[in-house]
């Protein structure tokens, strides 16, 4: 342990603790800019220098570990100048369009600039003149706001290893740049929009769409339905000044027909319709000798990733469409059948977790229902803008309730939002399925938490079935090699792209640490123990869709509508 | 009167530098088969008690530096020579090795005996591919005769960036990464090289490890200033008469190495400044002429021995005009990393353009003091940390110029 003076107080750190560190001890906030609690330290903003006695030079107090007697000013009149002065060069060459920004209120330069005062720059201001990369259906690139901090380099390399981000040039014509293409589209962007949780301003953001649902709603002619993802609810109210979790799923109903949904169904639904036909389709697959592992493929960014990397292996992607794109083919064919709508006039938003799904319900594959299966994918947050927009008092929204044949849900839905919740939800259908016996415990806590890659097998009645669970395209890739290799001993992965599942996804509220992820993650597992029905087959809605539409699981309807294939996307960057 | 004093140049001309066996005749790796019979810790001990100090920027002592890394227990080591020679109006490295590049393959060589290193990269600057084929000679003759043993040295090219020449950056590079300093600590000889204990050395200090080997710490240790003791190669640019290379005692002062060395000022004009070290040097006027180069000496004068490069400027010399051009060079040879530097380089360029167009003001070099101070104070590396020195010094010690140019 080390005995460290923060300005005056005295606190005990461990010997490898950083100066940061041991003023947070202490009771003192250093500011930083490029600091990510989750990365590796970086040093390069050195907002956070701080005065060390005995050093000439101001010392970072991110990357600076601390030493026994150490003596250190957060606040001295050199440090403040040094602080001030970076922020103001910063600044000069910034955009400063807070007001227009996606980030305005939400942008840790903003909140620096706030902090220190900056009033009268002495620099000149300019900016890059940089355009805007909008090559993606769901990431849009502003790098005249880039800061430079390279935290979105490190989450696109470390953490998803998709290595779409990079660095060219050098000095102030230094820039952060999608690799080896001229844009995004172009790289091998999986568009899962971790890059946009790593940013600390604007320059990374979502494709924004809430004017097309605002003319959706403005239209007479159209039937504006959601669908809404289980990860959606645990977050929004974080947007609305909510403790993560506390939303009411009526509330939240109430709320999305206050902003003009004219029908509200749930994406949970096709949820546990997807773990019936995937659970047939792994079953299948073992007994009929098909291609194993079996891998999920309910994540467009893992999706993506698949088709990127690793295009030797998609005949192990499980065919089934993720839930918002069975959702997508359904709500235009069955469910338009039973509320006797014409197809035509529906407009099809899904709220999603995600930014990946806006690129997926683009494909030109997901037209099966006759139309564009979803006509509009919202993130979370935009989700958030809009009940801001709309003026709601989540205190007095009146409940509301799902519209009928496609908003009933099990807990194994919701828990579709964590990473091993597509795992958990399966093995309670399939292990019902094969031992025709009544599960006992419908927990699978070994698919649940944190740790990037969870393992187990599972017996059924005698059938040895072994599992995967993966989440961040880093711990994907490691799985993914095993595959490769030929070394894989599993039957079935459970591969989410974004770090601890769709709760973490591109599209949610700005989530700066796990810890947050984390605590999603919790509220999740209270939902679906709440819930009476806790698996997928016994959801009475999936049941009557069998009995009157699709017949069979695997079956000829199924086949047309909750199915796909995939496509390598030959990228060439090696 | 001073005189050259050959240490590090001992075999300048003597030798042809393409074969070993004139190498070895004239002494050369005697050193370090001497070191190779003594321990690691007798090899530092003699090296530290030499007093031998980083010719660089930091002016640590070299024994201590390889003492670092000698305590480390790790699965490899490395020796890496700094042969990044970027320093504008310094040539000094590549007349080493020109001319005895075995001299540095055996400094190389005891180092790595010394720490436990069994592989030595030269990071060579990639304008000299032909210093870097004679090197490359060098090592195929070393090898061939055996006299490395089990040490091995492989010859990289740099690609152009001057902040290579700061040694985490070199370790960058050297890992095929962009060319960006790391933050310390942990510095190199900790974590350097693939996060192995690494002795990153420039090529002056390579050169001086034989004769100090050979001929004892006390004998060097006698050499030029007490604290900063042996030679220093300097190149003398610039407004002198004699623009060449010399190799002297640290105890010379400025003004014999202008004035005895170089001869004095061309078209026997009047002396005005001096910058001494490289772009990133300070420039001394006339009233501390008689520093000595070593670099405590220096450091007291605000200015820094860096390089060795001398740069003399004549009485026409337009001041402002000059560091104008070095921001410009700043500005273009910061590699981005850190914010003061990436945006402060280009800022103190610009508000030197407008006062040596002559529409600053007095605010204006007062923005560049505090962007100095700041810049010095908080960069994450010797460059952005050393760029203002040429604009701070010369407000301090040619402020008169300044004030001429502003409105």
């Amino acid at each position: 342990m080390a005995n460290v003076t923060i300005n005056g107080i005295k606190v005990t750190v461990p010997d490898h603790a950083t100066i940061l560190q041991a003023a947070e001890a202490a009771g003192v906030k250093v500011p930083t800019l490029c600091y990510h609690p989750d990365q590796a330290i970086k040093a390069n903003c050195r907002i956070c220098v701080c005065e060390v006695e005995g050093l000439a030079l101001l010392q970072a107090a991110c990357s600076t570990p601390v030493w026994d007697g150490m003596v250190v000013k957060t606040n001295s009149p050199a440090v403040l100048e040094a602080r001030k002065t970076i922020l103001e060069l910063i600044l000069a060459h910034h955009p400063q369009d807070c007001l227009n920004c996606i980030r305005n209120q939400n942008c840790e330069l903003q909140s620096l600039a706030e902090a220190y005062q900056i009033r009268e720059n002495p620099f000149e201001h300019m900016t890059r003149g940089l355009p805007k990369d909008r090559s993606t259906p769901s990431l849009v690139r502003d790098p005249d706001k880039c800061v430079l901090c390279r935290r979105c380099e490190y989450a696109c390399s470390q953490f998803q290893s998709v290595n779409a981000l990079g660095m060219e040039n050098r000095g102030h014509h230094a820039m952060v740049v999608p690799s080896l293409g001229k844009d995004l589209l172009e790289s091998p962007c999986v568009m899962c929009g971790q890059c946009i949780h790593a940013c600390p301003v604007g320059a990374i953001h979502e494709n924004e769409q809430i004017d097309e649902f605002l003319a959706a709603v403005a239209d007479p002619e159209k039937i504006v339905v959601t669908q809404m993802a289980p990860a959606v609810r645990l977050a929004i109210g974080e947007e609305v000044g909510l403790a993560t979790g506390d939303m009411d799923m009526h509330v939240l109903v109430g709320a999305l027909k206050q902003i003009g949904f004219d029908y509200v169904l749930h994406t949970n639904f096709t949820a546990d319709l997807t773990i019936i036909e995937e659970g047939h389709e792994l079953l299948k697959r073992v007994k009929e000798g098909g291609k194993l592992p079996m891998f999920t493929s309910c994540s467009p960014g893992w999706i993506n990733f698949c088709e990127t990397y690793y295009p030797d292996l998609l005949d192990n992607l499980s065919t089934c469409k993720s839930p918002q794109q069975m959702f997508g083919a359904l709500v235009k064919t069955y469910w338009a059948e039973k509320m006797q709508v014409d197809p035509a006039k529906i407009y099809s938003v899904s709220i999603m977790p995600c930014t990946a799904k806006k690129f997926e319900a683009s494909r030109p594959e997901m037209n099966d229902s006759g139309y564009r299966d979803v006509d509009l994918v919202l993130t979370t947050r935009e989700l958030g803008r809009l009940f801001r927009m709309a003026g709601l008092d989540f205190s007095k929204v009146v409940p509301g309730s799902f519209d009928s044949w496609m908003g009933a849900y099990t807990g194994a839905a919701v828990i579709f939002g964590a990473t091993g919740g597509v795992m958990e939800a399966a093995l309670r259908t399939v292990y019902e399925v094969v031992t025709g016996k009544t599960l006992a415990d419908v927990n699978f806590t070994f698919a649940r938490g944190m740790d990037g890659i969870k393992e187990a097998e599972i017996d059924l009645n005698g059938l040895k079935v072994k599992v995967a669970i993966a989440h961040g395209l880093a711990n994907a890739r490691q799985v993914m090699d095993q595959v490769r290799a030929g070394t894989s001993p599993y039957h079935f992965i459970e591969i989410m792209a974004c770090p601890g599942g769709c709760i973490g996804g591109g599209g949610q509220p700005i989530t700066k640490s796990n810890v947050k992820r984390a605590e999603r993650i919790k509220a999740i597992y209270v939902e679906d123990e709440k819930l009476p029905l806790r698996k997928s087959h016994d959801n009475p809605e999936v049941q009557q869709l069998y009995k009157e539409f699709l017949h069979e699981p695997l079956g000829h309807k199924s086949h047309e509508l909750l199915h796909t294939h995939y496509t390598p996307k030959n990228k060439k960057f090696f | 009167m001073a005189e050259e004093f050959r240490i590090v140049l001992r075999n300048l001309g003597k030798i042809d530098p393409l074969k070993i066996d004139d190498y070895i005749n004239a002494g050369g790796y005697k050193a370090l088969e001497k070191a190779r019979s003594k321990s690691q810790m007798e090899v530092i001990e003699e090296i530290k008690k030499s007093g031998l100090r980083g010719r660089g920027g930091a002016g640590f002592n070299t024994g201590q530096k390889w003492l670092f890394a000698q305590r480390m227990e790790a699965e490899n080591k490395f020796v890496v020579c700094n042969a990044d020679e970027g320093e504008p109006g310094t040539y000094k490295d590549r007349i080493i090795m020109e001319n005895d590049p075995h001299s540095v393959l055996e400094g190389m060589a005891i180092c790595g005996h010394a720490i436990g290193a069994g592989k030595g990269y030269i990071y060579c600057r990639g304008e000299y591919p032909t210093l870097a084929e004679t090197l490359k000679n060098a090592v195929a003759q070393a090898k061939e005769k055996g006299v490395l043993g089990d040490f091995d040295i492989e010859v990289r090219l740099g690609a152009g960036a001057y902040v290579c020449g700061e040694e985490t950056a070199l370790i960058e590079s050297l890992e095929g990464h962009r060319g960006e300093p790391r933050y310390r600590p942990p510095y190199p000889p900790v974590s350097g090289l693939w996060a192995q204990p690494t002795i990153v050395n420039n090529v002056e200090i390579f050169a001086n490890i034989a004769p100090i080997i050979e001929k004892g710490s006390a004998w060097f240790g006698s050499i030029g200033a007490a604290k900063f003791p042996g030679t220093k190669v300097l190149t003398l640019t610039g407004d002198v008469k004699n623009r060449t290379f010399i190799e002297v005692p640290t105890d010379t002062t400025v003004r014999d190495v202008i004035f005895k060395f170089g001869q004095g000022i061309a078209g026997d004009k009047k002396f005005k400044a001096v910058q001494i070290g490289g772009t990133s040097g300070g420039f001394i006027p006339e009233a501390l002429l008689d520093t000595p180069i070593d670099f405590d000496s220096m450091r007291k004068a605000g200015a820094t021995l860096g390089s060795g490069a001398v740069f003399v400027l004549d009485e026409d010399r337009d001041i402002v005009d000059v560091v104008t051009r070095i921001a410009k060079f700043f500005e273009h040879e910061s590699c981005g990393k850190c914010a003061p530097c990436r945006e402060g380089t280009m800022r103190t360029r610009g508000i030197l353009e407008k006062i040596n167009a002559g529409k600053g003001s007095k605010e204006d070099v007062a923005l560049l003091e505090k962007l100095g101070r700041v810049m010095a104070g908080a960069c994450l590396c010797g460059l952005g940390q050393a760029a203002p020195t040429p604009v701070i010094t010369t407000i301090n010690n040619f402020g008169i110029d300044y004030d001429a140019k502003l409105q």
